[in-house]
């Protein structure tokens, strides 16, 4: 079926099976990955990619079936030994010190030695010369955290591929890159592609699949379902075969439906000349009540600061805030709150979930906190709130006692949208919802925000997906280097209108 | 009364057996140098004083330093008193080692040192001798006078308030007290365990050897300090038991409380320790001047109080 | 895992809090439980008469009435500590506390003719105050907890110290005193002072929000920040709780011996609260708190303690034998060391 380019699999697995308890999560998957080549694993959350992962970087072990490296067999038990036969992973989540060097970074573990000691300016002049190779020229003497992630992200993958990998396994690289920093990294890509290293990457950016990749492996339901070289699958075909079912791909007849809403007596929110110095320069921004704001930009061009100052969370140093035509102080998320706000914050993981109580107190604690100290819910009560918000936005739970951070990442961003729906607010703002989670969880979270605004609610949205930002919006905030830059509304918002605007001088 | 003999003794076998007979000479003005390690504490404050109280009474011109908690300070003092040609020095060490070569020193420029307090680790040679308190002597003495008290009774047991594990003052006390009753074999040691030196401590251990011991059987307690013992008493009421009469009670310090309780019959007898090493001291130095060999170590001499004089010690106390 | 056949299922079934399931989620929180016990029969396997209580004077007397007892200052230690860890927090500073508001009752008490309760209140004022300094210090000051509450660790016996005058402040007043030594109902009035506080501070955590707000902000502060809840507050609160569990416990331990010992009350406390927790099943990174099973640990602790004393055993192996009874304990509750045991068993019965 495949050309013979590669007439033998680097990495090999043979009827892989996993089971955590009764649930199967990765049943007989046969998976191929070649030397030279660029593999991308897709599917939705849940699929069994983590899972097919973690099997062979040796974090779970198999329940049947075989891995197989170079065709012999072999049975890692933790990353480190993985690691040591050659396959080295760089996750999302970089697993780097953040507090020491570059160059300490790259041979911590296995420093080059002198009379005993550490010698420094080996370690230093070895790691200009290992990210030389990568067209990279930084100070490897400063701290690692100091540098974008998209270096990080390469210094990740320049001290794994260097401890002798030959997998390279890429989970979510860009999940948070900007353009540019995403074609840097697919420099690195290619350059390691032609050194003939075997690259699985898992990413939810089905663009990027179309970029970099050869070849496609999809899972569903912890089954493989297709494997193909990319050419030969367009994207038409991969989303069913991802999903299983077709998918309601966004209805044009919404977008016509949108209403360019009259300002006056209907407007919720009314910031005028709101701004920090140092974070953002004063603007003006409305959002009435069934309305959606869209806010588009480029990373960095200070979209999340407005909406970090609107929150509270930074309180502003100039302008002011209507509510309802009526002042309000904004000094901290919950004057916002007390106000009818709410917040899904951009970082789901350190400012959205708490990963260790469940779903159901994740859902009620914005609720109980609006409520005060001693007015509790109860846990009746608490219960009937979370299973109505469960089966409202499909939350996909066993029970609304399982560990929110349990679930998978689309799931708990409707955990925390239930959270703010609970407290029943007149004016929610949604950073990046949609980003990092799966098709399908994507498709309905863009039918939720529809819904909302229909009952009434105002919305601010962020996204850096424009197509998205298009959809929805009746009016589009552009955005570049912390200043407003224009407002589209109506028939102007489209792609190319707000591309413009962003481009423009 | 006769019991009172019996103790004396006891109290004079003990002496023989330490050999520690010290004389007294003629009062010629001598000049001593005394560098001490700071004033740390309150213990440490009236140790100062009562050096340089006595000093004044013997005619001996006391040349005092403060170390102020720094072993270069004292070194440093040493050297001065070696180059101001005293004819004695006293030092109480604020860390064991590190003492050899200002030893040496002194020793070539003649000029004989004596350790007061602590210990140190340099070699016997080049000191004379060291006075110091006596924790293995204490727990004699406590015991001597249990065998006293006892003298006439069976069999005795007794139980233990010991201190805090590790210290030398628990483990001195201990042994002095153990090595003692084994020589009369009425005398029991039935159990033992920590009580920290504190009072609560002592009241918790006590508190657990009247459950798990027969409380009728328990003849005396011994605690290492006077702290433990207060907290013992408590717990001795608490479960009925008359203190003093029905459990006898033994312990060191001397310190006011305990006065209070022997007064109120709760305590029967304390050992004290002389806080006036001075006496000592002078002696030891006069003596060697005059050409006598020394003991490598001479033991503060202690005192016991008991019910009948409690009450005024404590007068003269807290008068004073 | 599959999600899409799920969507049905799960609205079917109705997830109800059931108690098995609930048992089985936290199956840690029975270790303790059965640690406890194992404890004490080994105390009675070394002591036949452990369990043994006698009547004296009316009130009861016997090592497991001592245990009860002496575990008080403890327990309360350890119900004001676990709400302070579950906010990520470690409150050093209670041994020290203990210390102050000893002193301050005990020498109130003896100097002026303020009436006992009134006494009393004033102390555990002072142990709010501590903890309102700690909660200041953490949460405003942004100060590390492990270092804002070392400060009052340090100078607190000071200025215990300064208030006794550097002496065991002794008193004689039978109110105060019965805090300590007191008799209800046969069994000592300390038990039942720690009890009403452990139910106190339970109702108020559990019957109002605050113990899912505490899990919240223990869990994720900044989450918790976003979600609108005053973090900064709420760790003022369990600082301040904690000051007032220390107080009590300072109350009971001065009342006891009738005195206040500056140098010695309460002395290394802290590290029993902090161990208790733990053995609770409190994690030290905060989030989900467990009061009751708290209270065993101190309970724990406090049943090694007098089963040496019982023991026979010479006092210089005391802390040995408590080290490696609670390693033993910490061990057993190591989900890491039990999958450790589960696969050598499973390997070497393989072969076979």
């Amino acid at each position: 079926m495949f050309t013979n380019a590669h007439p033998i699999a680097v990495l090999k697995t043979e009827k892989l099976t996993k089971s955590f308890g009764s649930v199967k999560a990765l049943s007989n998957v046969d998976f191929n990955l070649y030397a030279g080549e660029v593999h991308a694993v897709l599917g939705e959350n849940g699929a069994g990619k983590s899972t097919l992962i973690k099997l062979i970087t040796g974090v779970y072990n198999k329940d049947h079936g075989a891995i197989l490296l170079d065709g012999k067999a072999i049975e890692p038990h933790s990353p480190h030994e993985a690691q040591s036969l050659g396959i080295s992973a760089v996750y999302q989540e970089i697993n780097l010190v953040p507090t020491l060097s570059v160059a300490e970074n790259l041979y911590l573990g296995r420093q080059p030695m002198r009379w005993g000691m550490i010698d420094t300016r080996r370690v230093n002049t070895n790691a200009k010369a290992l990210l030389k190779t990568y067209d990279l020229n930084i100070d490897v003497t400063r701290t690692l955290s100091t540098f974008s992630t998209a270096i990080q992200q390469i210094v990740a993958i320049a001290r794994g591929v260097d401890m002798s990998a030959r997998v390279l396994i890429l989970d979510e690289p860009t999940a948070s890159l900007d353009a540019n920093e995403v074609q840097m990294l697919f420099g690195v890509i290619s350059l390691l592609k032609a050194r003939g290293i075997a690259i699985l990457l898992i990413t939810h950016f089905l663009d990027q699949v179309y970029q970099i990749s050869d070849r496609i492996t999809v899972l569903r339901n912890g089954e493989k379902v297709g494997e193909h070289l990319t050419a030969d699958l367009p994207k038409r075909q991969l989303i069913p075969l991802m999903l299983g079912r077709d998918l309601a791909i966004n209805d044009p007849a919404d977008s016509t439906a949108r209403i360019t809403s009259d300002t006056g007596t209907n407007t919720f929110l009314q910031a005028e000349g709101i701004g920090r110095h140092g974070m953002l320069h004063p603007l003006d921004l409305h959002v009435d009540k069934g309305e959606i704001v869209g806010l588009a930009g480029l990373l960095g061009s200070g979209r999340t600061e407005a909406a970090k100052l609107l929150f509270g969370i930074v309180p502003h140093d100039a302008g002011d805030v209507r509510v309802k035509g009526k002042k309000v102080l904004l000094r901290s998320p919950r004057d916002a709150v007390q106000n009818g706000f709410g917040m899904c914050p951009e970082d789901r993981k350190v400012e959205g979930i708490l990963a260790e109580l469940s779903v159901r107190e994740n859902i009620v604690l914005a609720l109980q906190a609006k409520q005060g100290w001693f007015n509790s819910l109860g846990h009746k009560r608490q219960q009937e709130i979370a299973e109505e918000m469960i089966r409202a936005l499909h939350i996909v739970t066993p029970d609304s006692n399982k560990p929110a951070g349990e679930l998978s990442g689309g799931n708990q961003q409707k955990v925390i949208l239930a959270r703010w729906l609970a407290s029943q607010p007149e004016f929610l703002i949604l950073d990046e919802p949609t980003r990092g989670i799966d098709v399908g969880a994507h498709a309905e979270i863009i039918q939720i925000i529809k819904r909302l605004c229909a009952e009434g609610m105002a919305l601010l949205v962020i996204s850096s997906e424009l197509a998205e930002v298009v959809d929805y919006s009746h009016r589009v905030i552009v955005l570049r280097d912390r200043q407003k830059l224009t407002e589209l509304s109506g028939e102007e918002i489209t792609e190319q209108t707000i591309m413009q605007a962003i481009a423009e001088k | 009364m006769r019991s009172r003999q019996l103790l004396l003794a006891v109290l004079v076998t003990i002496f023989a057996i330490l050999g520690s007979a010290v004389l007294v000479h003629a009062q010629d003005q001598i000049t001593v140098g005394f560098a001490q390690t700071g004033s740390e504490s309150g213990w440490r404050t009236a140790f100062t004083e009562a050096m340089i109280a006595e000093a004044e009474s013997q005619n001996i011109n006391l040349i005092f330093s403060d170390g102020q908690q720094k072993q270069e300070n004292q070194i440093a003092a040493l050297r001065s008193f070696i180059a101001q040609g005293v004819d004695a020095i006293i030092l109480a060490p604020l860390v064991e080692t590190g003492w050899d070569e200002v030893f040496q020193e002194a020793q070539d420029a003649g000029i004989p040192v004596f350790i007061i307090d602590r210990n140190v680790t340099a070699d016997p040679s080049l000191y004379v001798t060291r006075i110091a308190s006596d924790f293995v002597y204490e727990g004699r003495l406590a015991a001597a006078w249990l065998a006293t008290a006892t003298a006439n009774r069976e069999q005795c047991n007794i139980v233990e308030l010991y201190g805090t594990v590790g210290s030398s003052a628990a483990i001195d006390r201990a042994t002095g007290f153990a090595e003692t009753i084994a020589l009369f074999p009425n005398l029991e040691l039935v159990a033992s365990q920590s009580g920290d030196f504190t009072r609560t401590g002592g009241k918790e251990v006590m508190e657990s050897f009247l459950n798990s011991l027969d409380p009728a059987s328990i003849c005396a307690v011994f605690g290492h300090n006077d702290d433990m013992l207060i907290g013992a008493i408590e717990a001795m009421k608490e479960a009925g038991i008359d203190p003093a009469d029905d459990i006898l009670t033994v312990s060191v310090d001397a310190i006011d409380d305990i006065f209070v309780s022997m007064m109120n019959g709760d305590a029967n007898a304390t050992v004290l320790l002389s806080p006036n090493m001075g006496v000592q001291a002078y002696a030891a130095i006069r003596s060697y001047l005059a050409g006598e060999t020394l003991p490598a170590l001479i033991p503060v001499p202690s005192a016991m109080y008991f019910q009948d004089t409690a009450a005024e010690e404590y007068a003269a106390r807290t008068g004073g | 895992m599959p999600e899409n056949k799920t969507h049905t299922e799960v609205n079917d079934v109705a997830p109800r809090f059931n108690l098995i399931q609930s048992l089985h989620r936290n199956r840690r929180l029975l270790f303790p439980v059965v640690a406890l016990i194992l404890i004490l029969i080994g105390d009675r396997i070394i002591q036949p008469n452990f369990f043994n209580i006698r009547v004296v004077d009316g009130r009861l007397v016997g090592s497991l009435i001592d245990i009860l007892n002496r575990g008080t200052p403890t327990v309360l230690l350890a119900v004001g500590m676990t709400l302070v860890i579950a906010t990520k927090g470690i409150d050093l500073s209670v041994g020290a506390v203990i210390a102050i508001c000893g002193a301050v009752a005990a020498v109130l008490i003896s100097t002026t003719t303020l009436p006992p309760l009134i006494v009393i209140l004033i102390s555990i004022a002072a142990g709010m105050l501590c903890g309102l300094w700690n909660g200041i210090l953490v949460a405003y000051m942004g100060i590390q907890p492990i270092v804002a509450t070392l400060i009052l660790m340090v100078i607190g016996r000071g200025i215990a110290q300064l208030i006794t005058n550097g002496q065991i402040a002794t008193f004689s007043n039978p109110t105060l005193e019965f805090v300590g030594k007191g008799v209800l109902l046969g069994f000592p009035f300390p038990i039942f002072l720690s009890l009403i506080v452990f139910g106190l501070v339970w109702l108020l955590v559990r019957r109002t929000a605050i113990g899912l707000l505490v899990e919240s902000v223990g869990a994720n502060d900044r989450a918790s920040f976003f979600a609108g809840i005053d973090a900064a507050r709420f760790k003022v609160f369990v600082y301040v709780i904690s000051g007032v569990c220390a107080a009590l416990a300072g109350l009971i331990v001065t009342a006891d011996i009738k005195g206040a010992d500056a140098n010695n009350a309460g002395l290394w406390l802290e590290l029993d609260a902090v161990l208790a927790v733990v053995i609770g099943g409190t994690a030290l990174t905060g989030g989900r708190f467990f009061l009751g099973t708290s209270v065993i640990g101190a309970f724990i602790i406090q049943a090694i303690q007098t089963g040496i004393f019982v023991s026979g055993l010479p006092p210089t192996f005391n802390l040995i034998v408590q080290a490696v009874v609670i390693l033993a304990i910490l061990f057993l509750q190591s989900e890491e060391l039990r999958r450790l045991f589960v696969r050598i068993f499973t390997s070497l019965r393989k072969p076979a």
